[in-house]
């Protein structure tokens, strides 16, 4: 279980690294969620691994440690709030700026080439 | 009825300074703003949010001022949370440290806002309210005794410092927000493994707890815990704006709203109170094997961060990017004395942390009010249409250069000066001098620069398109502030220097910690975890 774990861990961290390091803003976010997926097993299995062992104080037997589910739980909640909340920006700049390049601009043209002829650099207001 | 409140503000202290932000918050929201409700009435109840923003920070400075008097006594306040007992129950840890740092996000917070409410808190939506939410991370932040806590708080201060980032909208505030969230995203993942791995070999995240089981690790644990501790590093390290990880911050702080960036001022303190808690409070010098994990690394990227810092700020082009390069540099002079493990020089530090917030947040605001009287160049360094009023603000600018820079009499010096010799006799010595005092050098380089194109550097005919007079008495009565309390840190040096001292004793006092935080009878643990209840468990068992 261990080896299945730690590769398993290993492997989606890897998915989640190459995600991050890609140009556009929705491969970014699927990254950033892979890595918290990948991090809430990681702190599960740092409360040692157990099969068939309660986290609730119920009858005999193992019990499994209560404390990281406790702490998942939180940043399961706190990852879902950031992801809602990064998705929702990288669609806004992508209305901003007419990319979804996460640098705000296609390599090879320089930042705000679209309505440069419109407004000036860094402060078009965009409709509200 | 004075004794019932005081009594009661004694014993609820920590959680006040964190509701406190919260409750206004959630007041400001059910108060709504212009922008949500639209009509008649919508000024007024601006106004009115504007007033209650501003009267619950107000109450919030006063709070911090307790705290800090509550504090210098030298007791630590604990605050358990629902009554759970440490080290598995929430604390919240009153000390020197933490009492200091809240002060200090008022004293930042209370003229940021005067000025916000100058016309920044109309060009969005909520300001007020997220302005709040940033306070209760911040605080919470500082307050916290547990490290899974310091991770939520974290995380509270970063949304809402999202949203303010992009507060006022345009291309570049989205384009510099998207890499913003994001690196601070990948970070919190990071975060969440160093705490993980904490957690795996001490069996607890309760700061004292977590100090106390590292000096007993031995073997391949205590080689887990300094690999948590330098992921950790890595994190607030991010925060902080650290050498490798600090090129987020110049494109940050230069986009965000002139209020905002002056706010962002303390976060990268944050970075800061983090690493001293956890390289000095837990990864310190009783962490056995594991004991001073970050030592090999903090002073040379201190000191790296310190001079790329500097250089940014001598190659910036726009003035909201030399101050956030300064902001860097004062990060790198900070963290190399908290970086040389020495308590003198960690005391010198923290004087010098309170000095570089107080003086940059000013700096911003300042750099605002230049570029709204520069035309279309804005905070461009190149030559504009001249400044309207350019004695009153270049003396401004001279005085904040001269303190950021650390020219006598000012605290900038003092506090340099500080941690000059508190150096001396190290074995780091001649780095940190030859750092520190360069550094110094090419600020005021940098900042002459700046003050020469803006002031001197004069194309009159692009001077025709600036109607009206000078800034608003409101908007420089901001900045005034920031100048009285860096006065104010000059005159009092001794008494200050005399509280970071008491602050850096205390913080190595680590049995004091774990009387008040754990009680007399110490903690139980869970490591090694076996799967058996342990027998305090079965008490609680037979009476269901």
């Amino acid at each position: 279980m261990e080896f299945l774990l730690a590769t398993g861990i290993g492997f989606v961290t890897a998915c989640a690294i190459y995600l991050m390091l890609r140009g556009r803003t929705f491969p970014v976010v699927l990254g950033l969620s892979l890595l918290g997926y990948a991090v809430n097993v990681f702190i599960f299995a740092m409360g040692r691994l157990w099969s068939n062992a309660q986290p609730i104080l119920v009858g005999d037997g193992p019990v499994a440690d209560p404390l990281p589910q406790a702490l998942v739980l939180t940043a399961i909640v706190i990852g879902f709030a950031t992801t809602g909340f990064v998705i929702e920006l990288a669609l806004r700049s992508r209305h901003e700026s007419g990319s979804d390049h996460v640098d705000g601009h296609e390599p090879g043209h320089a930042p705000g080439y679209r309505s440069a002829a419109t407004a000036p650099a860094g402060k078009s207001g965009g409709q509200a | 009825m004075w004794d019932v409140i005081s009594t009661f503000w004694l014993q609820h202290a920590p959680v006040l300074s964190v509701l406190l932000p919260v409750f206004t918050a959630v007041g400001l929201l059910l108060i709504g703003d212009s922008a949500s409700s639209g009509g008649t009435g919508a000024d007024g109840r601006q106004r009115w949010g504007a007033r209650l923003s501003m009267a619950s920070v107000l109450l919030g400075l006063f709070m911090a001022v307790q705290l800090v008097h509550h504090a210098s006594g030298g007791d630590l306040l604990v605050y358990q949370l629902g009554e759970w007992p440490a080290p598995f129950g929430i604390v919240l840890v009153l000390d020197r440290l933490s009492a200091l740092m809240v002060l200090l996000t008022y004293l930042v917070a209370v003229p940021v806002l005067w000025y916000a409410t100058g016309g920044w808190d109309t060009r969005g939506r909520h300001f007020h309210a997220l302005f709040q939410f940033q306070l209760m991370g911040l605080c919470g932040a500082f307050l916290t005794g547990d490290l899974f806590n310091l991770f939520v708080f974290f995380e509270v201060l970063l949304i809402a410092s999202y949203v303010l980032l992009v507060h006022g909208q345009g291309r570049e505030r989205f384009r510099m927000g998207v890499h913003y969230v994001v690196l601070n995203l990948a970070a919190s993942g990071l975060f969440l493994i160093g705490l993980a791995l904490v957690y795996a070999v001490t069996g607890t995240l309760n700061m004292t707890d977590v100090a106390l089981r590292v000096g007993q690790l031995t073997g391949d644990s205590a080689v887990l815990a300094r690999a948590a501790a330098l992921v950790l590093l890595v994190v607030f390290g991010l925060k902080a704006a650290l050498v490798p990880l600090y090129f987020w911050l110049p494109g940050t702080y230069a986009s965000a709203s002139a209020p905002v960036a002056a706010l962002f001022a303390i976060m990268t303190k944050v970075g800061v109170y983090s690493i001293i808690r956890v390289h000095w409070g837990i990864f310190g010098a009783e962490a056995g094997e594991a004991a001073f994990a970050a030592q090999a690394w903090l002073l040379p990227l201190a000191l790296a961060t310190s001079v790329l810092g500097v250089l940014g700020a001598l190659a910036a082009h726009s003035m909201g990017r030399l101050v956030a390069y300064l902001t860097v540099s004062s990060v790198g002079t900070i963290l190399a004395g908290v970086g040389l493990y020495s308590p003198a020089t960690l005391s010198a530090s923290l004087y010098y942390t309170l000095h570089s917030t107080v003086v940059i947040a000013g700096l911003f605001l300042l750099v605002e009010l230049m570029a709204a009287q520069r035309g279309d160049a804005l905070d461009k360094l190149r030559p504009a249409a001249a400044v309207r009023e350019p004695v009153l603000l270049g003396l401004m600018m001279i005085f904040g250069a001269a303190s950021a820079a650390g020219l006598p009499p000012l605290p900038g010096f003092l506090g340099k000066l500080m941690i000059l010799e508190s150096s001396s006799g190290l074995p780091a010595q001649v780095w940190v001098w030859a750092v520190v005092l360069s550094v110094g050098f090419f600020t005021i380089v940098g900042l002459a620069r700046a003050g020469v194109i803006v002031f001197w550097h004069i194309q009159p005919d692009e001077g025709q398109g600036n109607p009206g007079s000078g800034s608003s008495v409101k908007l420089l009565s901001a900045v005034w502030a920031f100048m009285a309390l860096t006065l104010a840190m000059a005159v009092l040096a001794s008494p200050v220097k005399r509280y970071t001292d008491a602050a850096t004793a205390q913080l190595a006092d680590q049995a004091a910690y774990a009387r008040a935080v754990l009680g007399m009878t110490g903690a139980p643990t869970t490591r090694p975890y076996d799967g058996q209840r342990t027998p305090a468990a079965a008490p609680t068992e037979e009476t269901r």
